[in-house]
């Protein structure tokens, strides 16, 4: 039967292992997606004609580095578009005319929002809205224009 | 037609029992969470109770993560490498076990080493009416001895499932860096950019605890409710283990639908 | 003088299955009173409707002039730190060392500091004469030396009221002398009252100063230690003389008789 005293370095002992792992995982094992989220960053709205298959908490990058998440995706009844809602880290500052397109990472990967700033002088501030947005690349339609263009392509292909 | 309606009572009555029982226990649970403040002030009976709980059971939560995690990245491994993906296995073994094995495994193993002692310390307490003598001293059994001992587990619970999936990715960066040969850089960093510290990791802490409190009410409840003799005492500690098992994977079902819906 | 405990036709039922029917006792300040009866007559359950473990379905249960049945579980623990009792096998507390286990009463219901609770666990273990084991565990005594230490625990707070049971069951000769010794000078000494639920009747009959006879949950006979060795009534004389076959009978009953279940 042990001392109370050595009971408590036991427990003591335990707890500190436990913290240690935590702080294992948290650093070396996670990484924090909301870091700017909640306070350091401003909010941008977007609408899309198709999202494709972006999710919420999907990246923002520009030039491949993520400057934000996705927040939101809305349905908009009256226009039929998107309306995707991103928070965007305080540091980084883009023009008003900045474009936003749906792309995806790799050939099968995961599905992000790229920005692609535009010249404009004054910059996008909390509450605005991107005007120049590209949707999504939907892998039918592109077969299907591949397709079409292929069979009006053999239609006219030069006889002379 | 007598044999239906026999049929048809005797599970009647055994639904009855069960329910009677689970109200029991959910009483049992209210009145030990209204006298926690004994688990409290007396502090030092609840350290000494993570020590028995936790601190024994730190030997086999280490080995066996260990060993889960070299699994883990080896058969990962075998399956990733044929996608030319073996370098993803670092975010394989992570995933698994930050969100599932870490606490669910945790939690089976604390059931059957701490949960199973608990129910035979207390179930043996009453046997031998250490636990009534206690009544007629005038000290509240359930406020000193079983409260303690709850609250003991709730504790250790998330600490060792923590130390469980720590020590697992480090058992699966042995085998697949150390031993296999992925490259040290991309194992980590992959593993970094898909495990979600908010998501995955609390996540897996949130379940953890939520099967401390079952494991825990369940061992220290069929320890009270043991009949007071040795096959009473025995059948108890079996419970404990068996009834844990179902009810944390049962758990582990229902946390995981709400936690990893499709985003 | 009002008595210390009082049972005024007391019923008590587990489920369906009736325990006490209608029983009333007195014991009064100052005296040993014996239980006796044979197993299963309901011994046990008098001593836990005294010490308010359990709630009479009907009747009055007394002690120290207050009413048992309906009370509060707080004053309940209240009146329990006048009582002491004495469980069969000891019931010490296998986690804590024989000092550990009587200082238990004392740490718990009072702010004593340790010093003083050194000098009374020490006083009580010099009773009943093991102050030499103080440091030893549970598990390292004897059975006659692990229920003095429980006698130590029970009487750690000077209770008004000591309860016992079945002291004297299993023990070798000395300790059941000592046991009963011990019983008889403590309640002198301390001024109080205590009852012993036993079936044990030679060492009994030579401490206590009333006996009470329980039988199918009722009292069926009471008196002085004299009166009951020398009573006429066939219970008593059945219990006293040990015979083997009496109003207690022998045979548990059958579905039929002997002749029948042979021929069958």
């Amino acid at each position: 039967m042990m001392s109370r005293k050595a009971i408590d370095v036991w427990v003591g002992f335990f707890v500190l292992i436990g913290i240690g792992a935590l702080m294992f995982l948290a650093l070396q094992v996670a990484s924090d997606s909301q870091a700017f989220t909640n306070g350091a960053g401003y909010k941008v709205q977007a609408r899309f004609e198709n999202i494709g298959g972006l999710k919420v908490r999907a990246p923002v990058r520009s030039a491949g580095v993520v400057v934000g998440r996705v927040d939101d995706i809305r349905y908009d009844n009256e226009t039929f578009e998107a309306v995707v809602t991103m928070t965007l880290d305080q540091r980084f500052k883009f023009p008003k005319d900045t474009a936003a397109k749906v792309l995806t990472s790799g050939l099968l990967g995961e599905q992000y929002v790229g920005l692609s700033p535009g010249g404009d002088l004054d910059d996008l501030q909390d509450g605005d809205t991107i005007k120049i947005t590209q949707s999504a690349i939907v892998l039918e339609n592109l077969i299907g224009q591949f397709l079409y263009s292929k069979a009006s392509g053999d239609d006219q292909a030069p006889a002379q | 037609m007598g044999f239906l309606l026999d049929f048809v009572e005797r599970l009647g009555a055994y639904v009855n029992h069960r329910i009677a029982r689970l109200g029991f226990a959910a009483r049992f649970l209210w009145v030990m969470l209204r006298t926690s403040g004994t688990s409290l002030m007396r502090l030092h009976l609840t350290i000494r109770e993570i020590y028995f709980a936790g601190v024994l059971s730190l030997i086999i939560v280490s080995v066996s993560a260990l060993f889960v995690g070299m699994v883990l990245a080896l058969q990962g491994y075998d399956t990733l490498v044929r996608f030319g993906a073996s370098e993803a296995v670092g975010t394989l073994v992570a995933l698994s076990l930050v969100r599932e094995l870490g606490p669910v495994m945790a939690a089976l193993l604390f059931a059957s080493r701490a949960g199973s002692a608990i129910t035979a310390e207390i179930g043996l307490m009453k046997a031998t009416e250490q636990l009534a003598a206690m009544e007629m001293m005038a000290v509240d059994p359930i406020a000193r001895v079983v409260g303690p001992r709850f609250w003991g587990g709730v504790i250790s619970m998330p600490l060792l499932a923590a130390i469980f999936s720590a020590i697992g990715v480090f058992g699966g960066y042995l085998i697949a860096v150390v031993q296999i040969g992925v490259d040290f850089g991309s194992f980590w960093s992959q593993m970094q950019a898909a495990v979600d510290w908010k998501s995955d990791v609390v996540n897996g802490l949130l379940k953890s605890f939520v099967f401390g409190i079952a494991v825990s009410w369940i061992a220290v409840f069929e320890g009270y409710d043991a009949m007071p003799t040795a096959e009473g005492v025995s059948r108890a500690t079996t419970r404990t283990v068996v009834i844990s098992a179902v009810v944390i994977l049962m758990l582990d079902f229902i946390l995981t639908a709400f936690m990893f819906r499709g985003n | 003088m009002p008595p210390l405990v009082e049972f005024d036709n007391v019923s008590f039922a587990y489920g369906s299955r009736a325990v006490l029917k209608g029983m009333s006792l007195v014991v009064p300040k100052g005296q040993v009173v014996a239980i006796m009866g044979a197993s299963g007559s309901g011994k046990t359950t008098v001593l836990r409707l005294m010490g308010g473990a359990l709630r009479a379905s009907s009747g009055t249960v007394r002690v120290f002039g207050q009413t048992l049945n309906r009370m509060r579980t707080r004053e309940l623990y209240e009146l329990r730190r006048d009582m002491g009792m004495l469980f069969q096998f000891g019931a010490l507390f296998t986690d804590l060392s024989v000092f550990d286990n009587v200082a238990f009463p004392i740490r718990e219901r009072t702010n004593l500091p340790e010093r003083i609770v050194k000098d009374l666990v020490m006083m009580k273990l010099e009773t009943v004469g093991l102050r030499g084991a103080a440091h030893l565990r549970p598990q390292q005594l004897s059975g006659g030396m692990a229920r003095r230490v429980a006698l130590a625990r029970a009487i750690a707070l000077d209770p008004k009221l000591i309860m016992y049971d079945e002291p004297f069951a299993g023990l070798d000769p000395i300790s059941l002398a000592i046991t009963g010794k011990l019983i008889r000078d403590l309640n002198d000494a301390l001024g109080a009252s205590s009852v012993i639920v036993t079936h044990d009747v030679q060492e009994s009959l030579q401490i206590v100063d009333h006996v009470y006879f329980v039988s199918e949950g009722r009292i069926v006979a009471h008196g002085t230690p004299d009166e009951v060795r020398n009573s006429e009534l066939p219970f008593v004389r059945q219990f006293v003389q040990a015979q083997t076959d009496g109003p207690v009978p022998f045979h548990y009953p059958a579905q039929r008789p002997y002749r029948e279940e042979l021929l069958a």
